[in-house]
């Protein structure tokens, strides 16, 4: 028997896909602006890169005070059930068309492979592409600012962050259609709802 | 070549009058006021008379009449300098209109905005001394190894005299945008200031107003045909072939060179031991700077190649004697390079082996003239691109575009495609597997 659960609030899918869509945006005139690919020219790809930089700093800003205000920090809480099973899961069961270890519910939306994943984007991999793109940007202050570093040394860096969103994104995309039907979880960061089994 | 032994030719522009050997004393009242001060035009010299202007008309070369000057005339007119004052030497540098330097030609007597937008007749209309400002007479610039200064963010005559350099007037981050508050272009733009030249971005091709000299051999000069001097004139209206000269190339908007320069020339002295560069040219005049120096910029160049004159025993340059009676030795009445030299490095003082051989050169100008309108400034994508762009040669900086880590770039992308590959072979068994139990 399946059933529908309300799972994303409004500000979460709005937050979820505006964040998408700056995080494509920054990896293709990321890239541009590093010489792999030519879609703007490099001076185009370089403002593109700052703005879409700067909103999505704006609404980092905001999804922290939500996270916080609202308590759905919680979510990404790390937990250790279940984790052999989970990968099992994706190993074996899922050929199988075995259930899914997790059970998906409002107090518990992420499960716990998930949670580290995510926590480990939020507390290492964001702060490091805002520092290193923030340092890059104000490169010619760091005098002022006291900051000794090398420019190629920081570059290194946010290409290195760059292309652990860009691994961390094609993983995403694909998982995101392991449900039956494939699209169940994007329909349920559309609307919110999503279908999941009674157990 | 050199001054040395040449006096008569070149002191008409190199400094002084009745300068006719190296014993010539610098006295103020032997530097001749009215190259400069003449508003008159009629204030030229004759070209070989060591600096005198002709006093009875006469004839240069049997054709060119130089008629005579009437020095009362022009002294009753002297006046402030003009950019024909200065130019009537340094638009001729290298022996003709626009030769060596390739930024300041005789079209700088009335260019247009798009040629200069400082010195555009019809706008700004700046002098050379607007720029070049003078304190005492000592014309402001780089003299020799002494760099135009300009440490400081603004340099007011006050407490810098010597002030000739664009952030002078400019200031150091002179981009702001006319209407927006803030503009990411402007900023960046200034953000460019404290490694690049603003000639750099400024002087996208030299050689705009005439057509200027890349290339000169010496070597072939002093082939006669039926017994006359030959003088050939190659597409652009310059001679190719000159008897006196040698094979001559010329271009025009050409695109500079680019190197770190903190302002000054390093010069190959006579009788220095020869420095080559990576492809084996003796670097004549060439720029001095290092990407770690804070005074160093990335500056534009001219390179002027050529084959010249050196003694390959004691491995010098030599100075050939040009401009002679006969029995002189010099190459122009002789054509003998072995008789030139021989008399060029006895005048000079300097050892000479006896043999003459010819060798590449090059001496580095760099550029600072002929600034067309901020719309023809180099684009972003012109130096920020990995390959053939601008800035392809300049070492010792990550340039964003045209540097980056092959390493982190090939792991990078192994392993994006291999999980690429991966979840895209986890899907299609999926997609199987659904099937085979349907
Ligand atoms: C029409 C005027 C004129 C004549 C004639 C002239 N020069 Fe010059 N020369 C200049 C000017 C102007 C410069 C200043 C360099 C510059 O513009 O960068 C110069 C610079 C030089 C330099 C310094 C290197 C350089 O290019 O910066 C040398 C060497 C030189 N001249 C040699 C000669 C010799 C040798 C002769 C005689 C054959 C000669 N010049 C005749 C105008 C002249
Ligand atoms: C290399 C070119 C040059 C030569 C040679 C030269 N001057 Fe000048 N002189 C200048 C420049 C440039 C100025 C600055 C003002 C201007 O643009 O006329 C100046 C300014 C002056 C002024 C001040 C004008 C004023 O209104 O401030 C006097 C007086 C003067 N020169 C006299 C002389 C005398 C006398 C001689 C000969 C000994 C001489 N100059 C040689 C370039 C020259
Ligand atoms: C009589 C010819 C003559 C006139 C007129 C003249 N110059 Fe020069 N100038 C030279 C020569 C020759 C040199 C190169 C000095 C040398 O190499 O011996 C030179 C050097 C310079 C330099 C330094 C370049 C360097 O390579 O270090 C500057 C700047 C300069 N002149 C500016 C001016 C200005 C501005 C005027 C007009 C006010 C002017 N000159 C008028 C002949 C002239
Ligand atoms: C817009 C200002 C400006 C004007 C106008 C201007 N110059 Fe310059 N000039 C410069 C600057 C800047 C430099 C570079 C000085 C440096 O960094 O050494 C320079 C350098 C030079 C040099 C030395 C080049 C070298 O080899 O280092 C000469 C010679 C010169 N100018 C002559 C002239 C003459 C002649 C005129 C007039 C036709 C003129 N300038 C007009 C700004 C100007
Ligand atoms: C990285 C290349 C670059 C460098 C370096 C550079 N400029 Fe520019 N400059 C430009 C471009 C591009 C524009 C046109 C800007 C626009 O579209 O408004 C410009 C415009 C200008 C303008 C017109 C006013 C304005 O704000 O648009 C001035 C004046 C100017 N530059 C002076 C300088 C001076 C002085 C320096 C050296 C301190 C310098 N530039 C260095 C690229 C450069
Ligand atoms: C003597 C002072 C002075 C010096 C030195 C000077 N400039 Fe200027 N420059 C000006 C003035 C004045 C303007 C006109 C400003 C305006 O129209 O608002 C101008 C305008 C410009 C412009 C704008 C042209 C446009 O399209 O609007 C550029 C670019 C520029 N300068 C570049 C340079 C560079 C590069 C140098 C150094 C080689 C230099 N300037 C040296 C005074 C100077
Ligand atoms: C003449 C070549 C040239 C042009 C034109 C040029 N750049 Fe640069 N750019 C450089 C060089 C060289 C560096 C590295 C030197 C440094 O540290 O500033 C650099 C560094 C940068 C950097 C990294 C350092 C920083 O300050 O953030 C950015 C971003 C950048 N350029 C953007 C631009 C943009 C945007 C434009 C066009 C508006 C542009 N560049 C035009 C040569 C150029």
């Amino acid at each position: 028997m399946k059933e529908k659960i309300f799972l994303y609030p409004r500000f979460e899918r709005f937050w979820h896909w505006t964040q998408a869509f700056l995080i494509v945006l920054l990896l293709l005139s990321g890239f541009e602006i590093h010489g792999s690919l030519r879609i703007w020219g490099f001076e185009k790809a370089y403002y593109l890169h700052v703005y879409c930089a700067a909103g999505l700093l704006i609404l980092t800003a905001f999804s922290i005070f939500w996270h916080l205000t609202t308590g759905s920090w919680r979510h990404y809480w790390p937990v250790k059930e279940k984790i052999p099973q989970i990968c099992y899961y994706y190993a074996v069961g899922i050929f199988r068309r075995e259930a899914h270890p997790f059970e998906k519910r409002p107090d518990q939306k992420l499960n716990p492979l998930q949670r580290i994943v995510y926590l480990f984007l939020k507390i290492f991999l964001y702060p490091l592409q805002f520092v290193t793109g923030g340092m890059l940007f104000l490169y010619k202050w760091w005098p002022k600012l006291g900051i000794k570093a090398t420019f190629s040394g920081t570059v290194y860096w946010h290409l290195l962050g760059a292309y652990a969103f860009l691994l961390f994104f094609i993983l995403h995309i694909y998982l995101t259609t392991t449900t039956r039907p494939w699209y169940n979880h994007i329909r349920a960061m559309v609307l919110g709802w999503e279908e999941v089994e009674v157990r | 070549m050199a001054v040395t032994s040449n006096w008569c030719r070149c002191t008409s522009c190199h400094a002084g009058y009745g300068w006719k050997d190296r014993h010539f004393d610098f006295a103020p009242e032997k530097i001749d006021c009215l190259v400069c001060h003449d508003t008159t035009g009629t204030y030229k010299k004759f070209p070989t008379d060591c600096g005198y202007p002709p006093l009875k008309d006469k004839l240069f070369a049997g054709k060119k009449l130089f008629k005579a000057v009437n020095l009362s005339y022009v002294a009753q007119h002297v006046g402030r300098t003009s950019r024909e004052s200065c130019g009537k030497c340094h638009f001729y540098s290298g022996g003709g209109d626009g030769v060596k330097r390739g930024d300041l030609d005789s079209t700088l007597r009335a260019p247009s905005r798009e040629l200069d937008v400082h010195m555009d007749a019809e706008g700004l209309n700046f002098t050379c001394a607007t720029c070049h400002t003078t304190v005492a007479h000592e014309i402001d610039g780089r003299h020799y190894d002494t760099p135009a200064p300009g440490a400081r963010r603004f340099a007011l005559p006050k407490d810098d005299g010597h002030r000739v350099r664009c952030e002078s007037c400019h200031g150091r981050r002179p981009h702001r945008a006319e209407k927006k508050l803030i503009s990411l272009k402007h900023l960046k733009l200034n953000d460019h200031t404290d490694r690049l030249a603003c000639q750099t971005c400024h002087i996208p091709f030299y050689g705009r107003g005439l057509p200027t000299n890349i290339y000169w051999d010496w070597s072939t000069a002093g082939r006669f045909k039926n017994g006359k001097p030959i003088v050939e004139k190659g597409p652009l209206g310059r001679p190719i072939y000159h008897t006196k000269k040698g094979t001559l190339k010329w271009g025009k908007n050409l695109v500079p060179e680019y190197h770190w320069y903190n302002g000054t020339m390093r010069y190959l002295l006579a009788g220095e031991p020869l420095r080559l560069n990576a492809k084996g040219q003796v670097l004549l005049i060439a720029p001095a700077g290092e990407p770690d120096d804070p005074q160093s910029r990335i500056f534009p160049f001219k390179p002027h190649y050529g084959r010249q004159p050196f003694d390959p025993v004691k491995r010098t340059m030599v100075i050939p004697k040009l401009f002679g009676n006969k029995g002189s030795g010099a190459f122009w009445t002789e054509y003998d390079w072995q008789k030139a030299v021989t008399a060029g490095m006895t005048e000079a003082g300097l050892p000479f082996s006896g043999k003459v051989a010819f060798i590449e050169t090059v001496h580095y100008i760099p550029l600072s003239h002929m600034i067309p309108p901020k719309e023809k400034a180099l684009k972003c994508a012109e130096c920020h691109v990995r390959q053939g762009g601008r800035m392809e040669k300049i070492t010792g900086i990550y340039i964003p575009g045209r540097d980056s880590f092959l390493w982190v770039d090939r792991i990078g992308i192994f392993i994006c495609v291999l999980t690429l590959f991966l979840v895209t072979v986890h899907g299609l068994f999926r997609m199987v597997m659904s099937l085979k139990r349907r």
